[in-house]
């Protein structure tokens, strides 16, 4: 039972929700006395208009890269790991410990010495929630979001009683030493012609890249991806062919969690170059929405990161430069959740509309008795 | 620790509850009817934000109106406090219906769009607050009309010198707004109304057997939807305590996580009502027992860091939820949208 041609269910069911999401996002801009047009020429001339612009929106793309790629690797296992912004932020705190106590000779060592760091803090703050959701059956969805509010406690707790240097006030760490500094996208020789100046984005960019390709070979080109999926698609099956539950529910969480740590290499080492407190500024939660609009592949993550990318920096420069408030994006954030995650089947019997069976002659009626 | 300030932490636990209790029952219905809802958190989120604005805006007339029309008479017709409450409970039913619709209309996954609702209360709530008042995305401080009065129930004053139960009355049933009372009194009444009426013999069946209850001819969509109305009421009224009796005014993302502890007291309880006021008053000890760092530390001698008290409540909830206190089974048909055959 599948009316809509692949290409339509792939590329234009997510469009027309974007769309529609868009749309109601216009209506509260009109509503609140604003111009929604002057608003995203706004976005748009803030984010990608200039090169300060883009070295924002391709910040943002490599958290939320790293996020989306998270949510989507536990969303094939059938498991909706909302504790992306916990794992995230105690992946930071891998970040600073990795880089304020260890001395690295060099920066490209610091950087692999962070991000093995961010990925186990980030896995080892989903391993509880994992093992509750494999073992006794606790919903992982509420367990992550509980674990949230605990990180941010524990993230408090380490700044203000554990990290913060004696006689700073604001609950912060040292900053960490030039030598572990990685290279912002205006420091890479070919790059920094593109980018004259200083700019937030930074090699961590094509560390998520290569995190997208690998989550690809992962899970359409190994066994554990294989078994990942199935397990994702019908437990029962899974359990029947072998596949054990407990262990795959842990494999799919753990490198979730793991991802969602790996964003903190970009934000506390590539760009703040200290642990400060909510360093993970929603970003955790943005990945859910990137991993729906992006279909949970790792192509369609990469294009919704960006998409969000381009949100959160236009969503920023609202807040500067309009009378709109900066939480705009969070409204529009929430809204292509909705019509992406919850409201696609509309789109979907609406299209079916549009594209009647007879468009699919490859498959005729006799396909509903198979 | 002396009497005084077990009653303190006591008056403040029931303030505390009130909020969740009226949550966990709004979850309570939802997913006895077969709907999951973590948007409970963006309900209250929604009514806090409307009940305020609603009630300094009509606090403040004459010199308001709306569309041009005044509204001095609304003053006159029912106090602010009240208008306000209509307008939470309104803001926070509009809120279940689209997830009603998303999740029942349109088959949708319950889970994401109750989280899609959070994020959309959590900034509506900002811009509306910001558009009206032009104060950061909070409302005016409320005050006189515009917030429910602490009632006095009878005979306190007149007991107040026996020594016990006279402070007891005084200090903790007695001087809370009236939602608090309400709240107490909503349990028995989803108690009667689920296990007692046909309606709630019916719409336990829809959560654990959607399908029997379609084949004995009636509507598996009317009775969710009308499980979710009340779910979105009774969030309505929490996030009108929240902003017009518990604190003073709406601020940003007020609830502050109350909708998922909430959820979490919801399957402590099992989801079951006289189970939901225990649990409640739990979870509100705990975060009462957050604001009160000096009792802890009395009682456990060594100085706890206010960041792990406050985080006391959830890893509770974890630890409740790694069902080391019992085994919760949620209803059958909990998170799945109900398909006719065809």
């Amino acid at each position: 039972m599948q009316p809509l041609p692949k290409w339509a269910d792939l590329v234009l069911v997510p469009l027309i929700s974007l769309a529609l999401a868009f749309f109601v996002a216009a209506l509260v801009i009109l509503a609140i006395g604003e111009s929604p047009w002057f608003a995203l020429k706004t976005m748009v001339q803030g984010s990608l208009m200039t090169a300060s612009g883009w070295g924002h929106t391709l910040y943002y793309t490599t958290s939320f890269i790293f996020t989306g790629l998270a949510v989507s690797v536990a969303f094939h296992a059938g498991l909706f790991n909302i504790g992306g912004e916990g794992q995230a932020q105690l992946g930071g705190l891998g970040v600073a410990l990795a880089c304020l106590y260890i001395p690295w000779p060099h920066w490209s060592l610091a950087l692999l010495g962070a991000t093995i760091a961010a990925a186990a803090f980030g896995a080892a703050w989903v391993a509880i929630p994992a093992w509750l959701q494999a073992k006794r059956g606790s919903h992982i969805v509420i367990t992550t979001i509980m674990f949230n509010y605990i990180a941010a406690s524990v993230l408090m707790f380490m700044l203000v009683d554990v990290l913060r240097p004696i006689g700073q006030q604001d609950p912060s760490s040292a900053r960490f030493p030039a030598e572990v500094l990685i290279p912002r996208l205006n420091q890479i020789p070919g790059l920094d012609l593109l980018f004259p100046r200083t700019v937030p984005a930074n090699i961590t960019l094509f560390l998520a890249l290569t995190a997208a390709v690998l989550v690809w070979l992962l899970l359409w080109h190994s066994r554990t991806g294989y078994h990942i999926r199935a397990f994702g698609k019908s437990p029962g099956a899974a359990r029947y062919a072998g596949i054990s539950a407990t262990r795959i529910t842990m494999i799919a969480l753990l490198i979730s969690g793991a991802l969602a740590g790996m964003m903190s290499v970009n934000n506390v080492l590539g760009d703040a170059q200290r642990l400060l407190g909510n360093s993970a500024a929603g970003a955790g939660f943005i990945g859910i929405a990137v991993a729906l609009m992006g279909r949970n592949h790792p192509v369609g993550v990469i294009l919704a990161a960006f998409l969000f990318g381009f949100i959160f920096q236009g969503g920023s420069e609202l807040g500067f430069m309009t009378a709109i408030p900066i939480e705009m994006r969070v409204v529009i954030q929430g809204l292509v959740i909705l019509f992406t995650g919850a409201l696609d089947m509309m789109v979907r019997m609406g299209l079916e509309r549009v594209f009647p069976r007879a468009a699919n002659p490859a498959k005729p009626t006799t396909a509903g008795a198979a | 620790m002396d009497y005084a300030s077990i009653l303190q932490l006591l008056d403040s636990t029931i303030r505390l509850s009130t909020p969740l209790l009226l949550a966990c029952l709004a979850g309570l219905w939802s997913e006895r009817a077969g709907i999951f809802d973590i948007g409970l958190e963006g309900k209250m989120l929604a009514a806090a934000m409307a009940s305020a604005t609603v009630a300094s805006l009509t606090a403040a007339a004459p010199g308001w109106s709306l569309f041009g029309i005044e509204l001095t008479w609304a003053k006159s017709l029912l106090s602010p406090v009240i208008w306000g409450l209509i307008a939470g409970i309104l803001a926070s039913v509009i809120f279940a219906l689209i997830h009603g619709v998303a999740s029942i209309t349109f088959r949708g996954n319950q889970l994401i769009s109750g989280f899609a609702l959070n994020f959309i209360a959590a900034g509506l709530t900002v811009l509306v607050a910001q558009r009206v008042f032009g104060q950061g995305g909070r409302t005016p401080q409320l005050a006189g009309d515009a917030r429910f009065p602490p009632l006095t129930l009878p005979l306190s004053d007149e007991i107040r010198e026996i020594p016990g139960i006279g402070p007891l009355w005084y200090e903790v049933i007695s001087g809370h707004a009236i939602l608090v009372y309400v709240a107490f009194a909503i349990v028995p009444l989803t108690w009667w109304l689920m296990y007692r009426t046909r309606y709630g013999l019916r719409l336990r069946a829809v959560g654990e057997n959607p399908a029997a209850v379609d084949t004995a001819g009636i509507s598996v969509i009317r009775l969710r939807y009308s499980a979710l109305i009340i779910t979105g009421i009774l969030c309505g009224i929490a996030g009108a305590y929240m902003s017009t009796a518990l604190q003073a005014g709406f601020g940003r993302d007020m609830t502050a996580g109350r909708g998922y502890i909430a959820l979490a007291a919801l399957i402590f309880a099992k989801w079951r009502p006289v189970a939901a006021l225990w649990s409640c008053l739990l979870f509100g000890f705990f975060q009462a027992l957050a604001l009160r760092p000096d009792i802890v530390t009395a009682v456990v001698q060594f100085r706890v860091p206010g960041p792990i008290l406050d985080s006391l409540p959830y890893i509770l909830t974890v630890l409740v939820l790694a069902g080391f206190i019992g085994k919760a089974t949620p209803p059958r048909a909990g998170g799945e949208p109900y398909t006719k055959e065809r």
